[in-house]
């Protein structure tokens, strides 16, 4: 896989995950493009397009535009299904995932993908032990939790 | 706010974020920014130190500032000494930080590598797996150099954690990718191998996709994986499925690894081993059974994992080529996924089938399928499915069924989506031409296109159809017939008028002869287009114009009148008016035999690769589809070639006339100002310009053609004894690369050569200058083949004049045919006498097996697997040599395109390579060949390897390349 993109129907980026050196600027063209071309198709289209010397596939869930892309010998459906699997394994972790738990634990979203694929492969297809390494961290954050100020506890720092 | 917030939530981000959430504009979205890291900086700046608590909470909002799309340019030290503390949160951020906005600062470089130095070494799995995920995050080669030693010991260590051994798998795959070079092969790959076996399925599954990525361009070294593959598969398909616990996705036992093994199996030929081979074909067998059996579940993922495996499976049966059985059965089960009502499975469906579409043994079974894809290129919703249903067609395409794909292809046409308008042009042109066996059907066709689709009809297209026209004379007539008719409607494409002109000033006298189409009626159609039309098209009329001047004389004063008036002679178009200045001057002084000769019927093309299919093949990229189809049915070589065979005999070719350019679309001869019309690949202007100086004897004695510079010096006039072959070595080894220039040259003779090459077949054009001003007698050039070359190569010659004047030049063609591969070159021996002394001489022809060369473009993957389908040793030849020429990239690239074979480009790992492909046409057979140049430069040599399916032509090649650089 060579990126993976989640971005809102009105066209807002919610994370971006590139797994080939590329400059900003291209990274912008990309994803202006491809945000565009897919926003443009309609519900019963099918999942997969040609998009430069690219396959897209992407998968419509709720608000939110899962959008991968790979390589000419990759295969579209597990691709399909390595959405799904993301998309449960937020799911599992926030309960019931919706857009709003992406965009304000955006650092979580990155981590949990992290423990699934990795340098654009899948690395644990396991529900149980992605989870369980996720939850292994927050374990961790909890007992490194140091006492706040009452500023920063009513959020004005 | 979110529902939920897990671990440790920072309440600071979260009001942030909130704020830019409620911003109403852009603009306040922009301040609220623009005050937070006003206030960030100030912070990160100030005198007190931060915690690490508050270090973390303003990164993180640096990130989401960045993620929203804004430039982030500082916070990469911060970033830095999180991810240095010894607290897991706040490491954590520190690399997703780092991760994200990778920074090419190298001070922080060494201080980031560091600190994973540390955490790899921690032998904490937590922090060894987030050093790991930085590592495959950024994959920078500065990384690459400071852990690719490191990664492959500590992914192969009896005591690394499972987790880790994951995450290692992929870091180092990240690492090989970005710089192959720096990741050492060594005793841990066979350790790496058997990490297929192992018993937790995540570290298969990892360790699967990064065996196969080194086994792409190690195929040797990761041999044993096969087996290992085939057995784990073997495992998999065969459990039931709950046995595999969570790694059964929706009923499917391990989906992700089974495709990954299957492509694993796709770097390799099919097993040797008979016990291996018949374990894969019963994975595979096991695999399309279970696509009858009913679902287990109505969930899509269901069905998505499942056929995600039988695709790949497909693939692998596809790629192995030699089951005809599996083949077919294969081709069955996408023949109903055609008609599935799910529009994934239709796409996927009318994808794979293309590429069975060019294996012979399921050629027919695709074929069955036709009106199915006929009927999705009709009723599809999508457009990108009907472009794949477009493919399709083209892939099934053979003489049987051309004239109804055409017709279906024209027909969707009509109504198709403007995205892929030109490409369907360009394949209707190419099948049209391909398998026309009634070249009148050749020409309404393309008229049709023009009629349809007009504006995506490229240049390439109705040049070529031009160059039919006039290669065929059966055709000339109804060509004109029609375009004449096509002409009559009241608004016709400017590219029809270009075909119409150009085929009417050529054959317009063809249809003379009906009081309907009278030259006058000819030209005054025409004339009615000229106002509409663009300059250069008002340019190639002027020259129609002038031949019709020659064709019909009786109209000729119509046309002067044409050319003299203001809007022709005081053009502002400096082209224009030139032409019209020029042929009206032409038609006055010169005589009707002038004009005869100077307006000539053009003489044939050379036959040559349709430039259409290359403009296919670029638009659509290299390595696709198409490519693999053109290769294998050049190898079955059952199809219709573009080469008609009728040209072979056709040494009754005239020189290219002078007034071929005079004619040109482009190039005005008489001018020598105006460009071409277009400068991509214009098909026309290239014939001419190899003949540039073949074309300019317009200027009476400057026949002197082939002074080129690189003229050697010249030798003594020889009155050697017959049989000795002149050492002319160095100059033959130039025409290795080349087709053009000077042979051989002496005081008394000049012999220079002008050749062209398409496939298995060939013309030579021999021009033998007289340098003395006194005649040649008994001149008898002589070309002959030893009794081995004899069978390989076919060469047919006709004599020439015997006499050859001071100062003149005469010309000999010769007919090439290559039967089979050959080694020798053949003799070119001439006698003459001049003034009292015989003379005896003889050159090497450098006709040479490369001359055979069909370019191949491929991409990496296609290259390496065919390179590694050739390793049986003696399909191998290399050749490690000294440079006798400076090492130049550029030179060393234009004589591997001179060579024959394409250049790849972006295949080799090692940019200072090179790596060429292509097949070597004979009439029995077709041989294609991989080569791979390594320059090495300090020690100024070089390794050439060649890998061709025939020993003595990889041998040959060797050879013929290792004498160039």
């Amino acid at each position: 896989m060579q990126f993976m993109l989640l971005f809102s129907r009105q066209g807002k980026l919610r994370l971006q995950k590139w797994y080939v050196p590329l400059s900003d600027k291209e990274k912008k063209k990309i994803t202006r493009e491809l945000v565009q071309t897919v926003l443009a198709r309609k519900p019963k289209m099918c999942s997969f397009l040609e998009w430069r010397d690219l396959k897209i596939v992407y998968k419509r869930y709720a608000s939110l535009y899962f959008c991968c892309a790979i390589e000419d010998q990759d295969n579209e459906l597990i691709t399909l299904e390595i959405i799904h699997r993301y998309v449960e394994l937020l799911d599992k972790y926030f309960g019931s995932v919706c857009e709003l738990d992406i965009i304000f634990n955006f650092e979580k979203a990155y981590f949990i993908l992290d423990e699934f694929l990795l340098g654009g492969e899948v690395q644990e297809t396991s529900k149980k032990n992605v989870l369980k390494a996720i939850e292994q961290a927050d374990l961790l954050q909890e007992e490194a939790k140091t006492p706040r100020s009452v500023l920063e506890e009513i959020g004005l720092t | 706010m979110p529902a939920v917030s897990k671990g440790d939530g920072m309440r600071g981000l979260a009001v942030f974020i909130s704020d830019i959430r409620n911003c109403k504009s852009k603009e306040a979205e922009i301040k609220r920014i623009n005050k937070e890291l006003a206030n960030i900086r100030s912070k990160f700046k100030g005198d007190k130190a931060l915690d690490g608590y508050s270090k973390k909470k303003y990164v993180c909002k640096l990130l989401f500032i960045f993620l929203l799309g804004h430039d982030i340019d500082f916070g990469h030290m911060e970033a830095v000494n999180l991810l240095s503390s010894n607290r897991y949160t706040e490491k954590q951020i520190g690399y997703l930080f780092i991760s994200v906005l990778v920074n090419s600062n190298s001070e922080l470089i060494r201080l980031i590598n560091n600190a994973i130095k540390n955490d790899l070494a921690s032998r904490n799995p937590t922090f060894m797996g987030l050093a790991l995920h930085c590592i495959a995050n950024v994959g920078s080669r500065e990384m690459a150099e400071a852990f690719a030693g490191e990664i492959p010991k500590i992914l192969v260590a009896g005591d690394t954690m499972d987790s880790v051994k994951q995450s290692a798998a992929l870091c180092l795959l990240r690492l090989y990718r970005t710089s192959p070079d720096l990741v050492p092969m060594g005793d841990w790959t066979s350790r790496v191998v058997h990490l297929l076996n192992d018993q937790h399925l995540g570290v298969v599954t990892a360790a699967t996709s990064l065996i196969t990525t080194l086994a792409q361009k190690n195929p040797e070294e990761f041999k044993t994986s096969v087996s290992l593959a085939v057995s784990r598969l073997s495992r998999i398909v065969t459990s039931a499925s709950t046995d595999l616990q969570d790694y059964t996705y929706y009923f499917v036992p391990a989906p992700w690894l089974s495709v990954k093994l299957l492509r694993l199996l796709q770097c390799y030929p099919p097993p040797e081993d008979p016990a291996v081979r018949g374990r894969l074909t019963e994975c595979l067998e096991t695999i399309l059974n279970k696509a009858q059996e009913p679902p287990k579940s109505k969930k899509v993922q269901h069905s998505n994992a499942k056929n995600a495996v039988l695709f790949e499976a497909i693939s692998l049966i596809i790629h192995h080529d030699s089951e005809p059985n599996l083949l077919v059965r294969a081709c069955n089960q996408l023949g109903q996924f055609l008609q599935h009502r799910e529009t994934n499975l239709r796409y996927l469906a009318l994808e794979s089938m293309c590429t069975l579409a060019s294996s012979e043994f399921s050629h027919e079974a695709v074929k069955t399928h036709i009106e199915t894809v006929i009927n999705a290129l009709k009723t599809e919703r999508d457009v990108s499915v009907r472009q794949r249903a477009v493919d399709l067609l083209y892939a099934m395409c053979d003489r049987s069924n051309a004239q109804q794909i055409v017709a279906e292809m024209l027909n969707y046409l009509e109504t198709a989506d403007y995205s892929i308008r030109e490409e369907i042009v360009l394949k209707v042109a190419i099948l049209a031409e391909k398998y026309a066996v009634d070249y009148t059907w050749y020409v309404d066709t393309i008229l049709n296109l023009i009629r349809i689709a007009g504006d995506y009809v490229s240049e390439e297209v109705w040049y070529r159809v031009i160059q039919i026209v006039i290669n065929r004379d059966d055709v000339q007539g109804y060509a004109a017939k029609t375009v004449f008719e096509a002409l009559q409607a009241p608004a016709c494409h400017e590219n029809l008028v270009k075909v119409g002109g150009y085929i009417l000033g050529e054959f317009g006298n063809l249809i003379a002869g009906d009081p309907r189409s009278s030259p006058l009626i000819q030209f005054n159609l025409l004339h009615s287009k000229f106002h509409l039309c663009s300059v250069p098209t008002r340019a190639l009329l002027l020259s129609t114009y002038i031949k019709f001047v020659n064709l019909f004389p009786e109209i000729k004063t119509t046309i002067q009148d044409v050319l003299r008036s203001d809007s022709q002679l005081k053009n502002a178009d400096v082209e224009l008016q030139q032409r019209a200045v020029e042929y009206l001057r032409l038609s006055t002084i010169a005589s009707t035999d002038i004009l005869a000769t100077v307006l000539e019927e053009m003489p044939p093309f050379p036959e040559r690769e349709s430039s259409i299919l290359a403009k296919l093949k670029k638009k659509k990229g290299p390595g696709t589809v198409t490519d693999l189809e053109e290769i294998k049915k050049e190898r079955s070589s059952d199809m219709n070639g573009s080469a008609e065979p009728a040209s072979v005999n056709a040494s009754a070719v005239s020189t290219p006339s002078p007034s071929a350019d005079l004619l040109g679309l482009g190039a005005a001869p008489l001018t020598n100002s105006a460009p071409p019309p277009s400068s991509s690949g214009s098909l026309l202007v290239d014939v001419f310009s190899d003949s540039a100086s073949a074309v300019a004897p317009l200027a009476p004695g400057s026949d002197d053609n082939f002074a080129s510079p690189d003229l050697a010096s010249s030798e003594v006039v020889s009155e050697e004894p017959a049989d000795t072959v002149h050492d002319a070595d160095e100059l033959f080894h130039k025409f290795v690369c080349k087709n053009n220039g000077v042979l051989f040259e002496n005081q008394l003779l000049q012999i220079g050569l002008k050749s062209e090459f398409r496939q298995n077949l060939g013309r030579m054009f021999i021009f033998y200058g007289n340098k003395t001003s006194t005649q040649f007698l008994n001149f008898t050039p002589t070309v002959i083949c030893s009794d081995d070359l004899q069978p390989s190569l076919n060469l047919q010659t006709k004599p020439v004049d015997p006499t050859v004047d001071g100062g003149a030049q005469v010309q000999q063609v010769v007919n090439i045919e290559c039967v089979s591969d050959f080694m020798e070159a053949p003799i070119l021996n001439i006698q003459f006498r001049y003034g009292g002394t015989f003379q005896n001489l003889s050159v090497k022809l450098p006709i040479t097996l490369n001359k055979f060369f069909q370019p191949t473009e491929m991409s990496s993957q296609d290259f390496f697997q065919r390179w590694k389908q050739l390793s049986n040793p003696k399909q191998e030849v290399q050749n490690i040599f000294k440079a006798k020429h400076p090492m130049d990239a550029e030179i060393t690239k234009a004589k591997i395109i001179g060579f024959g074979s394409a250049l790849l480009e972006e295949v080799d790992p090692n940019p200072a390579n090179f790596v060429g492909a292509g097949i070597i046409h004979t009439k029995t057979t077709q041989i294609g060949c991989l080569l791979r140049l390594e320059p090495n430069l300090q020690a100024q040599m070089y390794r050439l390897t060649l890998r061709t399916s025939k020993e003595a032509v990889s041998q040959r090649l060797c050879e013929l390349l290792s004498e160039q650089f």
